[in-house]
């Protein structure tokens, strides 16, 4: 009996030293900073009906930039995004294209309101321009943090004697952004480029 | 052979030393400066009175709201985009009250002509990006344009103090004094500890326990002048000696004080920030 018990608590040990527990708390970290890039890309999400609708009561005749917007948008919100994306590679690399398209589709917008001077000293257009930048830089904020933590977890997963533990109860690496996404994050939002700076 | 071998060895250092520099200034971020007070002005264009005058502005804010804000000047952040900097500088510098997270950094790029406010996580509420730039439009821009940039940063600061004076905040720490008297804490146990054993010897353990916890309440006041914070300081060391606690001096010296890590703005006159966190809310201008 007290040999058991014994066995058990070094096992308990040995996992404990295999980073067990670093496994749960950089999973955890993981977690919440995927939840942070979801909500992020909500409130992106959240934001465009509004303002596809400003941008269209100044600037009708720009219908095929603005539908590309709309059918991007639907588009991302047509995917299942949940905190199990993230241990399925695959279905994270649909959701990033999506996210991309739909970034695109808007820094196009972004660049055909310069066309319309009106359109750019509406106020409301302005609070809505002002939004849309706050959210893609908080866009880029969490993406990074989430790169952080996937970083960190990697590193575990694959380094001795972790890796051990990773086998043993089958963690495996989680998918990041990939190096062309970190290049584009570099850039400032895509929505601060006037047209000449092009 | 001296000659050409130390024309050789200057020859090598400048090389080494011309690779050094290079690759400094190819992947060299720029540094972040030390928090040293509200306003910091890398670029020498605020006058000394300008820059006293927004720095009592800011201080006289968070002594009555709690929340901080600070002010840098810099002449560029290239290669950063100002937003990369800016949330940097926010990260270092951790301005604001831990879980209040109630920060906010005014960010001015000189020779950029770029601006950004970036918004801590809890006023992100009261300064909403569309609020932060607004004051940056409105308030800020119209008056760095004539190159007023001391007026344009007053202006600046009050429109935000005026929207976090919106929201309600819980009150400044300082005001009620515990916090002060909590900074006393360490001092106090450190006497307590060599104390707390030579007393209770004299006094037996129940009242020599009492002895030291009345002391160490006392000397706790008239450190701080915080009463509940001294009371309870004095309940702690009276639990403490009576359980044994400093009778084991071993115990601290290999945990360490275990709330030393807490320590934070509570001790000392220079500014710091409270450990508040951004998540990169708030909004970038230019003129």
């Amino acid at each position: 009996m007290i040999c058991r018990k014994l066995a058990l608590l070094l096992a308990a040990l040995e996992l404990a030293g295999c980073g067990y527990n670093t496994f749960q708390s950089q999973d955890e970290t993981i977690t919440a900073a995927w939840a942070e890039v979801l909500n992020q890309y909500q409130r992106r999400a959240d934001l465009i009906p509004n303002l596809v609708e400003t941008v269209r009561g100044f600037a009708r005749q720009e219908q095929e930039v603005l539908i590309g917007v709309t059918e991007a948008r639907a588009r991302v919100g047509s995917i299942q995004a949940g905190p199990e994306l993230i241990d399925d590679p695959q279905a994270f690399q649909q959701f990033q294209a999506a996210q991309g398209e739909l970034s695109s589709a808007l820094s196009r917008l972004m660049v055909v309101v310069e066309r319309y001077p009106e359109l750019k000293s509406d106020a409301n257009f302005r609070d809505l321009q002002a939004q849309l930048e706050g959210t893609e830089n908080r866009i880029t904020v969490a993406r990074n943090r989430y790169i952080e933590s996937v970083r960190d977890y990697n590193v575990t997963v694959r380094s001795f004697p972790s890796n051990l533990t990773a086998m043993l109860f089958d963690y495996d690496t989680k998918p990041s952004f990939t190096v062309e996404n970190e290049t584009e994050l570099a850039r400032p939002p895509p929505v601060d480029f006037t047209p000449d700076a092009e | 052979m001296p000659s050409s071998s130390a024309a050789t060895r200057l020859l090598l250092t400048a090389a080494v030393g011309g690779i050094w520099f290079a690759s400094a200034t190819l992947y060299a971020q720029q540094p972040i400066p030390p928090l040293t007070g509200r306003v910091a002005d890398l670029t020498g264009t605020l006058a000394a009175t300008e820059r006293e005058s927004l720095e009592q502005k800011l201080t006289a804010f968070e002594a009555r709201k709690g929340a901080q804000i600070a002010v840098l000047m810099v002449p560029t952040t290239a290669p950063e985009a100002i937003e990369q900097y800016a949330l940097r500088v926010a990260e270092s510098w951790q301005i604001g009250r831990g879980e209040i997270d109630d920060g906010v950094v005014l960010l001015v790029a000189k020779d950029d002509r770029r601006l950004r406010i970036e918004v801590g996580y809890g006023l992100e509420g009261a300064i909403p990006d569309a609020s932060a730039r607004r004051i940056i439009d409105e308030r800020i821009v119209p008056r760095f344009y004539v190159e007023d940039y001391a007026g344009g940063i007053a202006a600046g600061l009050d429109a935000l103090i005026a929207l976090i004076d919106g929201e309600p905040l819980p009150p400044p720490a300082g005001a009620s004094g515990t916090e002060s008297a909590w900074g006393a804490l360490p001092v106090v146990l450190l006497i307590a500890l060599f104390v707390a054993p030579i007393v209770r010897g004299i006094f037996g353990t129940l009242f020599g326990s009492l002895a030291v916890g009345t002391g160490a309440g006392v000397v706790a006041w008239a450190l701080s002048g915080g009463l509940v914070a001294a009371l309870l300081i004095g309940g702690m060391v009276f639990v403490f000696a009576l359980a044994g606690i400093f009778g084991r001096p071993g115990r601290w010296a290999s945990g360490g004080v275990p709330w030393g890590g807490s320590m934070r703005g509570g001790f000392g006159g220079g500014f710091r920030g409270g450990g508040g966190r951004f998540g990169g809310g708030g909004a970038s201008g230019g003129w």
